[in-house]
């Protein structure tokens, strides 16, 4: 197993396993369809730092995978990242970069920079040549003050006062052109953030549930998961389900568990191994 | 090899009818809002030649008989041939002379049914049009694609206008703005295609229909604003970054 991490990454995209994909795509062999978060991310800079707000919808095609999902991933304590397109992508990519960030913090004994984070993340973006489907908005605040990039899935990056990335980008961009000021109190940005987003989950088909959002300041962050639920579930029985009273009971009969399965204590530790 | 060619040619009596394939010189959106006392409509001058601007003073509001206007987006010559084919049904409108005259929704229908009947013929107009116009006190405002899909509603947009302007006219659309209202409302959209619409050209016309009759105004430009302190040094504590 060669050796990655921060000294000598494997350099290149494997395209070991294409000509064998390509022959089972030949024969008829469907591809295995990805879940797609089909989303609105946004970010603000505002007077003291970064506001973030991601909706909550993840959609596999046209079905709607996960009603809630989180879009706005940890990096570290002062840098948060939304992530656009295929879901397992964005996880994956944030958390790679995250642990990478934490062993730098280690080393270095200092917070990390929101610059650290963006050319880490478009680094391994382009070495994939945008085969990792990840579009992602990276917002901090570190000792250089507040930073909002904008970072494409071939590697491209933008430095931007307000940002918006996904399906929904022109929904929420719209709200963003017409209403974004420089200096925005921290209520004025939650407002308008929210009035994105919610603007993507009411205008885009791809985007829906309820509005994320992280307001991240010098020293602290605040992550409102939830912050707004402007989709809720309009009926609901107060009954509950229960089966019809026609349902006829014809045999009732309970085995405990313990008669038929003997737990055996082995010596020491149950979990040791 | 030779035998498959004939047979090609044998069948390309189809391929040699003239149908559009794609569009040459193309209008962006158009926004239409009904708004106190009529239908209001705003759509630029630029008429583009792929992703050159290539004219400037293209008029794509125009009057249609004495209770319509149109503003289309999309191949300009397929705009004009409508134009054409509007003239001639109002003329022969006129021409009954029996005081009653074509009202938008007619209008309306009479595109529907044009636009749907091409589209049929694998031949269609290219262009979506906003059809808007007060008749007996009746406020109308509807859109036509280029398939012939149809509806009616308080506020339109064609093209890049659907993603970017509808978002806002959804917000912030009332049923009683006044003309005031609704021109900052329309500007507001259109700066927001200005800056996001890379076919967008800073010179538009905004048109009013009421029930008295028609204006469409002399073109002019939006300010627009630059000076963010991101955009004036994007990369201060990130030398070499972009």
């Amino acid at each position: 197993m060669s050796s990655e991490g921060m000294d000598g990454p494997k350099l290149g995209f494997s395209f070991d396993l294409y000509s064998r994909n390509d022959m089972l795509t030949k024969k008829g062999l469907k591809p295995p369809g990805y879940l797609k978060t089909g989303t609105t991310i946004v970010g603000l800079i505002f007077k003291d730092g970064v506001i973030l707000g991601a909706d909550t919808r993840a959609t596999a095609g046209p079905i709607v995978a996960d009603k809630n999902c989180e879009k706005i991933h940890y990096m570290a304590p002062n840098i948060y990242c939304c992530g656009a397109g295929t879901a397992a992508d964005t996880e994956a990519v944030t958390d790679n970069i995250s642990s990478q960030l934490k062993l730098h913090r280690y080393h270095t004994g200092r917070e990390s920079r929101v610059v650290t984070a963006l050319t880490l993340l478009k680094s391994h973006l382009f070495r994939y040549q945008g085969h990792v489907s990840a579009a992602l908005v990276l917002g901090g605040v570190d000792v250089t003050g507040p930073h909002l990039h904008t970072i494409y899935p071939h590697g491209s990056t933008d430095t931007l006062p307000f940002a918006t990335m996904g399906s929904g980008s022109l929904a929420a961009m719209a709200i963003f052109e017409s209403e974004y000021r420089e200096g925005l109190t921290r209520d004025e940005g939650v407002n308008l953030v929210t009035k994105a987003i919610c603007s993507g989950i009411f205008n885009d088909l791809g985007s829906g549930s309820n509005v994320d959002i992280c307001v991240i300041e010098k020293g602290k962050k605040e992550y409102l998961r939830n912050h707004l639920t402007p989709n809720p579930r309009t009926y609901i029985s107060s009954k509950g389900y229960a089966f019809s009273k026609k349902t006829e009971v014809l045999l009732t009969k309970i085995t405990p568990l313990k008669e038929l399965v003997d737990v055996v204590q082995v010596g020491g530790d149950a979990m040791e191994e | 090899m030779v035998s498959s060619q004939n047979e090609n040619r044998l069948l390309s009596s189809e391929g040699d009818s003239q149908r559009t394939q794609y569009p040459y010189v193309t209008g962006t959106s158009v926004i239409g809002i009904k708004y106190k006392d009529g239908i209001l409509m705003a759509a630029d001058m630029g008429g583009s030649y792929g992703s050159t601007i290539r004219y400037k003073s293209v008029e794509r509001l125009k009057q249609v008989g004495k209770h319509s206007l149109i503003g289309a987006s999309g191949e300009i010559s397929d705009f004009q041939e409508i134009l054409r084919y509007l003239d001639e049904l109002i003329l022969h409108d006129n021409m009954w002379d029996d005081g009653n005259s074509l009202g938008p929704k007619e209008v309306h229908n009479y595109l529907t049914r044009v636009m749907y009947n091409r589209r049929n013929k694998f031949d269609p107009l290219w262009n979506s049009l906003i059809l808007g116009g007060v008749k007996n006190g009746k406020k109308y405002l509807g859109s036509v694609s280029m398939i012939g899909v149809h509806f009616e509603d308080d506020h339109v947009a064609t093209g890049f206008g659907n993603h970017l302007a509808r978002p806002i006219l959804r917000e912030e659309w009332r049923e009683d703005l006044t003309f005031e209202e609704g021109v900052k409302l329309l500007e507001k959209c259109m700066r927001n295609l200005l800056y996001r619409d890379r076919s967008a050209v800073n010179k538009l016309q905004i048109a009013k229909i009421t029930e008295e009759g028609l204006t469409i105004s002399q073109p002019y430009s939006l300010k627009t604003f630059w000076n963010f302190a991101a955009f004036q040094n994007p990369t201060v504590g990130a030398e070499g970054s972009w």
